[in-house]
């Protein structure tokens, strides 16, 4: 960028960051949260590795002979995108959820509140170390999944484009969670009554095809349902759904959830007096 | 000269209908000393607050070196550091990475955060405990770690809210000469503080808030000027069996050789040492009994409360 333009974007921007400011608090942000759940890493990596270690073992190897294939692919390698997603969606989500609210807990928050950080910068920056968790730890499932499974990938933008994306909104969810909690609590009801029960039943260990209509209609409202079939698509070229539903799902829903949390930021909610 | 803080007409009333802030004006010099006072309650943390931007106001006009919070947030946020009452940082962070972290957070690069740390970490006596757990740190050591957080981006207004709010008289000492250099260095500083002692000592101007209102705002000598009594002990050099009494000054025995001694404005020490001569008692040591701060704090609080009933 040249300096002429630079000097008109950083004016724009923000009065109080440019953008080479703007970037330094990004990066604080993002490698303040990537070195909190590395230095918790028997909390944070390692418990979703030894969870997927299970699921292959018991679901893989001793009930998947039994079930077979599904749409032409053995079982224990129909269940390796939905525990690789399960896994960046729900550590996406506790990251941010459980940074947050113990920032909020703590009072640290007021650290980013009363600097000159914008709040979508904020925001970014929570979103930003919730993805990196949640793909860290996607990346270290699917190398446990190798020890277990053939691994294919029939479309490498669309697992990267997939994972990504889902990350990301899952990132922004736990923080809306968090902004709303009160107790700790509170930063459990919804992965534990929500979020779990919506990606068992969103086709992780099956096809809706096996279900009967009526399941087979109800199934289609669970949005996780698109997304895991998008990335089972990726990895397997096999979706219950069309691939673009699983983009069109992931980006509205990224668009309208940051619009909510920047409003909430806005209004102070949960965080300001 | 642009002032450092204007507050025209600032209003706070919470969410459950509590009025902390009932239309206060203020004015803060560039490069001032600044005390605000009151009562637990009256005001001084949520008029910090709305400083800060930690807390939303809801009417008036906030300006931070001529510049409007409301539409200049941003910047004005970058050209305060605050030292808040509460212990808000990380503790399950390092104390550098605290203050390196807290840097970035206003734009600074980590290598220019990490070099403005160490010498913050330095000056503060905080330097060995540079790798520590913060939560390790003693009450003391927090709140200096809490100073060089709100200082690594060399801010123009300092404010500290109860800064030496725990700490043993020696380090508070010490927070003090560090305060008062950087207060010369070009920082404008505004502390609130429970030790009147402590405000007397370093602030210039002062204001003294109650349930919400100003009730004086002044240079801190000539508030002190207009006080209207002090009480003074005075030890002797032997034991006193009856008090000589001294025309129109109220004296008093607090113990066989200690006289406690209210002194008007106008009055003078001067014809107390001499009746005490005249009676072959001499003085060898006096102190003023309460902080003059004090008494007249409590005197205005007072006055402000009973007008209000």
């Amino acid at each position: 960028m040249s300096p002429r333009i630079e000097h008109h974007v950083n004016a724009a921007v923000e009065q109080g960051l440019t953008i080479r400011q703007t970037f330094n608090a990004f990066n604080t942000l993002l490698i303040r949260e990537v070195l909190r759940f590395g230095r918790i890493w028997m909390q944070t990596i390692l418990p979703p590795m030894i969870m997927t270690s299970l699921y292959f073992i018991v679901f893989g190897h001793l009930i998947g002979p039994r079930v077979g294939e599904i749409d032409g692919v053995p079982y224990i390698n129909y269940l390796v995108p939905g525990l690789i997603l399960m896994a960046v969606i729900t550590q996406s989500y506790a990251n941010v959820v459980s940074s947050f609210y113990g920032a909020k807990f703590a009072r640290h928050i007021e650290e980013l509140l009363v600097s000159p950080m914008p709040h979508w910068l904020i925001i970014l920056g929570y979103i930003a170390g919730g993805m990196a968790r949640g793909l860290a730890v996607g990346a270290a499932v699917t190398v446990v999944a190798v020890f277990f499974a053939a691994l294919d990938v029939h479309s490498i933008v669309d697992l990267l484009g997939v994972a990504i994306l889902t990350s990301a909104l899952f990132a922004l969810g736990g923080l809306i969670n968090a902004i709303y909690a009160n107790s700790f609590d509170h930063i459990t009801i919804v992965p534990t009554f929500i979020l779990t029960p919506l990606t068992y039943l969103g086709g992780v260990f099956y096809s809706i095809h096996m279900l009967p209509p009526f399941w087979q209609q109800v199934s289609m409202f669970n949005p996780i349902l698109y997304i895991i079939n998008g990335f089972r698509y990726a990895m397997l070229g096999i979706s219950d759904v069309p691939v673009y539903s699983t983009y069109v799902i992931l980006i509205v829903s990224i668009v309208l959830l940051f619009g909510v949390t920047l409003r909430l930021f806005h209004r102070g909610i949960g965080m300001r007096g | 000269m642009t002032p450092a803080v204007e507050i025209h007409n600032l209003s706070k009333t919470y969410a459950s209908g509590a009025e902390a802030l009932k239309g206060i004006d203020l004015m803060i010099e560039p490069g001032d000393f600044f005390a605000l006072l009151g009562p637990n309650g009256a005001g001084k943390s949520t008029t910090i607050g709305v400083l800060s931007s930690l807390v939303s106001k809801s009417e008036g006009v906030v300006r931070v070196f001529g510049r409007d919070l409301d539409t200049d947030r941003s910047w004005v946020k970058s050209q305060i550091g605050i030292v808040p009452q509460e212990f808000n940082f990380n503790q399950f962070e390092p104390v550098e990475e605290v203050v390196i972290n807290q840097g970035g957070f206003y734009g600074m690069t980590r290598k220019a955060a990490r070099a403005r740390s160490d010498h913050l970490l330095q000056e503060l006596g905080l330097w060995e405990k540079r790798k520590s757990m913060s939560r390790q740190l003693s009450g003391g050591m927090k709140r200096r770690l809490m100073i060089a957080r709100a200082l690594v981006h060399e801010p123009r207004l300092l404010i500290l809210d109860e800064p030496t709010a725990g700490v043993d008289i020696e380090l508070r000492r010490g927070m003090w000469q560090f305060l008062t250099d950087i207060n010369e260095a070009g920082t404008t500083i505004i502390l609130t503080t429970h030790y009147l002692e402590e405000a007397e000592q370093l602030c210039r101007n002062i204001a003294i808030i109650n349930e919400g209102r100003i009730i004086e705002n002044t240079n801190m000598r000539y508030l002190l000027d207009n006080l209207s009594q002090e009480t003074f002990v005075l030890y002797c050099d032997q034991s006193v069996s009856s008090l000589p009494a001294v025309p129109a000054i109220s004296a008093r025995l607090t113990d066989v050789d200690v006289i406690e001694v209210d002194l008007a404005k106008e009055q003078s020490l001067s014809e107390v040492f001499e009746v005490l001569r005249g009676h072959g008692i001499n003085v060898t040591r006096m102190k003023n009994k309460t902080n003059r701060l004090e008494e007249l704090f409590l005197k205005l609080v007072k006055n402000s409360n009973e007008a209000n009933q």
